[in-house]
């Protein structure tokens, strides 16, 4: 007898069929009946609270992932700052702590910013074509580095050594400070809401369940009668609600996921732009990525649970 | 021939001067003692607002007695806990007067509620459910609603539900009110072919007929109280 064979009669003997019995008949509708107004009212408002937390976890997740490039780039460059004094030749001190710097292992790459670049710099503080030649406009030098550690201290000694009072290192700590204290308190600000929202989740599951089960106070007899004990009926409930959350946090999240999906898409087109690119460059890309994107999901399923936990907890202590 | 085993023939329910108030209310029923023993049949009767319902609530465990004791299947259930409470409902059938059907399941699943509580699966019961439906003329309407159901037919369906777990104790309350004469005798057969396989039957009715059709002791409840005519 072939597998096939041997798994139909398998199969047969485990569900016998009685033929004059109606194929199309249901058998196994749930306990609680799912499709009423105030259950379509509940999984609209549990999509609406996931989509709201769907979009905090992305935008914080948004946030953390552009501070985190941001700080990267930011970190692989320091400048060095070389202030002209009295009786001394600039250029000659610059070309110094540039050789300095070269001899410093995890240097890639040094690049002297010329007077008058230097003083292009100032620009967009003083305005063009002002003649600057007089004032004492500090010239930089930007090093690129490697990845691999550089001792910066050791750089900072060597600089201070070499050209006392005149050259200093940037390595633009405290705006690296700054920007990762302003990331960590967005991305926290983020997780509280998506904490706040699921509560608000839970509240309303309560509530909901509660109308539900005086809603239901029949069907609730009706179960003891036959012989249903409470754990039978709270599973009952909650296998109604979970099946209502599930709904609601998938339409929720989905619609949260199409939002960044389409936002994407839309900033993506409008980048090749100049105001495209300036938003870009103040808010970074406009992308969540797949861990982005798991959130958003992972909420949608955090609220189903919350919703059938809930309101197993409810129904238990209504009918204790 | 009696049992020999120890407790084999213990009263299936037992009331010991049972009195029950609903809250600060009068009492509606009064001292009340009696016992039914195991395979037996019995009417309850008396006139409306005479306290059956209530006595019926009471064997149900639905409402707890003001004073007296009340003893089913051997258990004094003041103080039981709600596992053995529902263990206890799982011996019992009832049929309501309004029926109680669940709107949004079809018959079927209506009357296989009692198995499918008790976690049995499907395929197991489908057979025995689908063959009472038959025997209660309900066979072409397994698929229906409740609320497409003729007051008959509710009636019958509720009456499959009561059985299909073959309780050892069967409540009907006004069992035959909704059906005709010759649907109501046919019922009453099939609730003492139930007695003959050992159910204990209480049927609450105001049908002289039905009564006058079985020999069978007859409790009277009239004021509160009880009167038990063998």
């Amino acid at each position: 007898m072939s597998i096939a064979a041997k798994a139909r009669a398998r199969a047969a003997a485990a569900f016998p069929t009685d033929p004059t019995l109606p194929a199309n008949l249901r058998r196994n509708a749930p306990l609680v009946p799912t499709d009423t107004a105030a259950g379509r009212s509940l999984a609209a408002v549990i999509a609406i609270l996931t989509f709201l937390a769907g979009l905090c976890a992305g935008a914080a997740e948004m946030v953390a992932t552009n501070a985190a490039q941001w700080q990267s780039s930011v970190a692989q460059e320091v400048t060095i700052q070389v202030r002209p004094g009295p009786g001394r030749d600039v250029d000659a001190d610059v070309a110094k702590a540039e050789a300095i710097a070269k001899q410093e292992p995890g240097v890639a790459r040094t690049r002297i910013f010329s007077k008058s670049e230097s003083e292009r710099l100032l620009e967009p503080w003083l305005g063009s074509g002002l003649d600057l030649s007089d004032l004492p406009v500090p010239r930089l030098i930007a090093l690129r580095m490697s990845g691999d550690r550089v001792d910066l201290g050791s750089l900072r000694t060597k600089l201070v050594a070499a050209l006392p009072g005149v050259a200093s290192l940037d390595d633009h700590a405290l705006w690296l400070q700054r920007l990762s204290t302003a990331a960590s308190a967005f991305v926290g600000a983020g997780i509280g809401l998506v904490v706040l929202v699921l509560v608000a989740t839970g509240l309303a599951v309560t509530f909901a369940t509660r109308g539900a089960m005086a809603g239901n106070k029949e069907v609730v007899d009706v179960l003891h009668f036959v012989g249903a004990g409470d754990d039978y009926i709270a599973r009952a409930f909650q296998a109604r609600f979970f099946g209502l959350g599930l709904r609601g946090g998938g339409i929720g999240a989905a619609c949260a996921i199409l939002a960044f999906v389409i936002a994407g898409l839309v900033t993506g087109s409008a980048s090749s732009g100049p105001a495209g690119q300036e938003i870009e460059a103040l808010f970074g890309a406009f992308h969540i990525g797949w861990r982005g994107f798991f959130s958003i999901a992972l909420i949608g399923g955090i609220a189903s649970l919350v919703t059938g936990a809930v309101s197993r907890l409810t129904v238990r202590r209504y009918l204790g | 021939m009696k049992s020999l085993l120890p407790g084999a023939e213990r009263p299936v329910v037992q009331f010991e001067h049972v009195g029950m108030r609903y809250g600060l209310g009068p009492e509606v029923l009064s001292d009340v003692s009696f016992r039914i023993a195991p395979h037996s049949f019995q009417f309850l009767t008396g006139p409306s607002g005479a306290g059956k319902t209530t006595l019926l609530r009471l064997i149900l465990l639905s409402v707890r007695p003001t004073r007296g004791t009340v003893a089913i299947f051997g258990e004094e259930v003041s103080g039981i806990s709600s596992e053995k409470l529902t263990l206890l409902r799982r011996r019992m059938g009832v049929v309501f007067q309004d029926f109680r059907l669940l709107d949004h399941l079809t018959t079927y699943e209506n009357v296989a509620l009692p198995l499918r509580v008790q976690g049995r699966s499907e395929s197991g019961y489908r057979g025995e459910v689908v063959e009472l439906l038959r025997w209660v003329g309900l066979g072409e309407r397994m698929h229906a609603l409740p609320p497409l159901l003729s007051g008959g037919e509710k009636q019958r369906a509720a009456i499959a539900r009561a059985l299909i777990a073959r309780p050892d104790l069967l409540l009907a309350d006004e069992p035959t009110g909704n059906v005709d004469p010759a649907l109501g005798r046919r019922l009453l057969r099939l609730f003492l072919e139930l007695n003959k396989l050992g159910t204990s039957v209480i049927i609450a009715t105001h049908d002289f007929g039905i009564m006058d059709a079985v020999n069978a002791r007859r409790m009277v409840l009239n004021a509160g109280r009880l009167r038990i005519e063998e």
